[in-house]
């Protein structure tokens, strides 16, 4: 008996997880149901809101973001990519794309920086959280997409869904960090003029903290970017479901459009939030 | 003399059960041999002294000697692992949250090493920040703040950030931001040891100068000795989280309490701990302004000495007659303000002898020591000021002739 073959004995794992997803989306029915509601609510007042901002002034806008928070050769470059996306044609579908990305980028803050506050103030919650957000950075973000389809269905809230699961990390992560490192001194002299706890962490320490933070909001908005074109496997609107449709039909032209679309929505968003944090940095402590 | 702070038997070890390490202690073990038996370090032991309203008390020692873990127990930044400290006769080891919340808000206020400033909040919102938490009024906060950024001489950097201002500037913030709380007990943990020697010692001189006004009691840490000894009102000696001895900078060094103060002491520039006081001579001849010259003379005589000070009804200080202006002028039928000079040194009977060298050296006559209502108080010879560097002891020498 050499023992070659793997003996016959089974734990099917993805049996129970499949056993909880439903067991969630059949008793849970009315929380996702308000979830849905609410998120594709804002996604679609978002972009509505974004299609009545006139072209020009929307050109106009992300020019003076560059230039404000870049520079002057900035805008105008940002401006340029953003006219060349209308020229292509996809201007509502970039107006999509960029609510649905604001619309998790934004859940992601809402949920990410208390969680990360609550990691860098107890271990407990430090130490349960941290091999989640590895699993949940590590994990093929296909298949996230799975579950999002169980509990909304397809369109653009599984879309949101499944971005929020792999770019929330970073925002976690990186709030933590930046709370724990905020110089010692700093905090015991907030502490020593009788602070409560409230008021020493938003008078001080996420002051203090927010340039790593927007940092994290950074690598946030850029891995929900990424997610653009998995996304609309679920069935998100948009530049991403563009490039889908560009694959299915060998459709290179558009596929190309699509595809540098988002690679101008990608340098624009980046750049700008770069700059935001440069611009908070220049105040903030951690240095 | 009213006491503002008890230390009682304050202890305070770092580890995992730091009561546990109490008995050790009491058996006699070392700060070593605990170490390596529990893995618990003593930071501090059995402290036990009283500080007194209004004085500035100086905590000194060597690195890792419990400094900061002492002066931080008084406002519970640690918490003592026994004992207790008294704020006024309030326990504060025992103090709720809340009280404690109180005590540090009203009675206690920090200034620390590296300055502990708000990188994000402008030289006002930092000045203003102990307030702020108190919910005092905008109106009213930005007013006292504004007071205390002039006491510390920062007035037109309000809008600044901390890091547009040089290491001594930051720090003046930090001190404008304690005492913007008005408290009574200020501590401030090396405070001036960030700073270059000339921005220190201005500083040192400009915290004296507050204390005087403000009348604060202020707990301050330094590893420098001549720091301490220069601003101390009394000096506790720090080693390894034991306090060695209390006393004022005189008494430490006319008295070390053991071999290892003394040696600690021993490269102490004394010219920086004694003052004009402590070395000048109290006149036994005087003339009044309204005297005639051959009472100077009588005077000079009776005395042995060949010059005397001149001084007016209130005892402030004129002028000085030498003898043989005084013989000359009584041979020209001149008055005794006639023969007065007047380009004599004043010292006052605070400055230290380090200061007076130069200007004993400059002067030809002995230096006239006044107190702060400019009233003669003694003088000082040349020999005076050297034998007061290295003579043991310093107080009224005998008498001197000149
Ligand atoms: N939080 C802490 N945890 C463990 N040990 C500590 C802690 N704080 C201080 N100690 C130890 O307590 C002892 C006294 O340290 P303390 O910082 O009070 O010294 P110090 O006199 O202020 O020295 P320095 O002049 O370097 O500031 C040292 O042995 C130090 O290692
Ligand atoms: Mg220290």
């Amino acid at each position: 008996m050499l023992m070659i073959s793997f003996p016959d004995i089974t734990f099917e794992a993805g049996k129970y997880v499949d056993d909880l997803v439903s067991f969630l989306a059949d008793n849970l029915e009315a929380l996702f149901d308000f979830i849905f509601f609410v998120t594709s609510r804002s996604i679609s007042g978002l972009t509505d809101f974004l299609m009545i901002i006139p072209w020009w002034l929307f050109i106009i806008i992300i020019f003076l973001l560059g230039w404000y928070f870049k520079s002057f050769f900035s805008g105008i470059l940002y401006g340029i990519f953003i006219f060349l996306i209308g020229t292509f044609g996809l201007w509502e579908e970039m107006m999509i794309t960029i609510s649905i990305i604001l619309t998790a980028v934004i859940i992601c803050l809402i949920i990410g920086i208390p969680l990360g506050v609550a990691m860098a103030f107890n271990k407990w919650v430090s130490m349960i959280l941290r091999p989640i957000l590895d699993a949940m950075q590590t994990m093929p973000s296909f298949v996230y997409l799975i579950p999002a389809i169980f509990f909304f269905g397809l369109g653009n809230v599984s879309a949101i869904f499944a971005t929020l699961i792999y770019s929330l990390p970073p925002v976690i992560r990186l709030t933590d960090l930046a709370i724990r490192g905020v110089d010692k001194e700093v905090v015991e002299s907030a502490h020593s003029f009788g602070s409560s706890r409230w008021q020493t962490l938003t008078k001080v320490q996420l002051p203090q903290a927010l340039p790593t933070i927007m940092a994290g909001v950074n690598q946030t908005t850029m891995m929900a970017l990424a997610m653009v074109v998995i996304a609309s496997m679920v069935g998100a609107s948009g530049l991403g479901e563009q490039v889908l449709v560009s694959i299915n039909r060998i459709d290179i032209a558009l596929g190309f459009e699509a595809g540098i679309s988002i690679v101008f929505l990608a340098i624009i968003i980046d750049r700008i939030t770069n700059g935001i944090a440069e611009k908070v940095q220049r105040r903030g402590g951690n240095q | 003399m009213t006491v503002q702070i008890q230390v009682k038997n304050v202890s305070k070890i770092f580890g995992s059960k730091p009561k546990s390490a109490i008995p050790l202690i009491k058996k006699g073990l070392s700060k070593e041999e605990i170490l390596k038996k529990t893995n618990h370090t003593v930071g501090v032991y059995d402290a036990t002294f009283d500080i007194n309203k209004g004085e500035v008390f100086v905590i000194m020692g060597l690195s890792g000697s419990g400094k900061s873990t002492l002066i931080r127990c008084f406002n519970l930044l640690n918490k003592p692992t026994d004992g207790s400290i008294l704020l006024d006769g309030q326990d504060i080891t025992k103090c709720s949250r809340d009280e404690l919340k109180k005590v540090r808000q009203e009675k206690i206020a920090m200034v620390f090493q590296h300055f502990g400033l708000f990188s994000h909040r402008t030289i006002l919102a930092n000045v203003e920040y102990g307030l702020e938490i108190r919910n005092v009024p905008k109106e009213k906060r930005r007013e006292i703040a504004q007071q205390n950024i002039e006491t510390v001489g920062l007035k037109g950097y309000e809008d600044k950030y901390p890091d547009e201002l040089s290491g001594g500037m930051q720090q003046r913030v930090g001190l404008a931001r304690a005492l913007t709380n008005d408290p009574d007990i200020l501590l401030m943990d090396e405070p001036f040891s960030a700073l270059d020697p000339l921005i220190r010692r201005e500083m040192q001189l400009e915290l004296l100068d507050i204390q005087e006004r403000l009348q604060k009691t202020i707990i301050f840490i330094t590893h420098d000795v001549n720091e301490a000894f220069r601003i101390g009102d009394r000096v506790a000696v720090m080693k390894d989280g034991h306090v060695e001895q209390v006393g004022t900078p005189e008494e430490i060094i006319a008295n070390p309490a053991n071999e290892y103060i003394s040696e600690f002491i021993k490269d102490i520039d004394r010219s920086k701990v004694f003052q004009a006081s402590h070395i000048m001579t109290k006149p036994n001849a005087l003339v009044s302004n309204k005297d005639g010259l051959n009472v100077a003379i009588k005077e000079m005589r009776e005395n042995g000495i060949s010059s005397v000070f001149v001084v007016d009804r209130s005892r402030r200080i004129q002028g000085i007659v030498t003898i043989d202006d005084a013989i000359q002028g009584i041979k020209e039928k001149k008055s005794l303000s006639d023969v007065i000079r007047e380009d004599i040194t004043i010292v006052n009977e605070e400055e230290y002898i380090n200061d007076l060298i130069p200007k004993a050296l400059e002067s030809s006559f002995p230096l006239a020591v006044v107190n702060e209502d400019n009233k003669l108080v003694g003088y000082i010879l040349r020999v005076h000021v050297l034998s007061g560097l290295t003579s043991d002891d310093v107080n009224e020498s005998e008498e001197y002739v000149y």
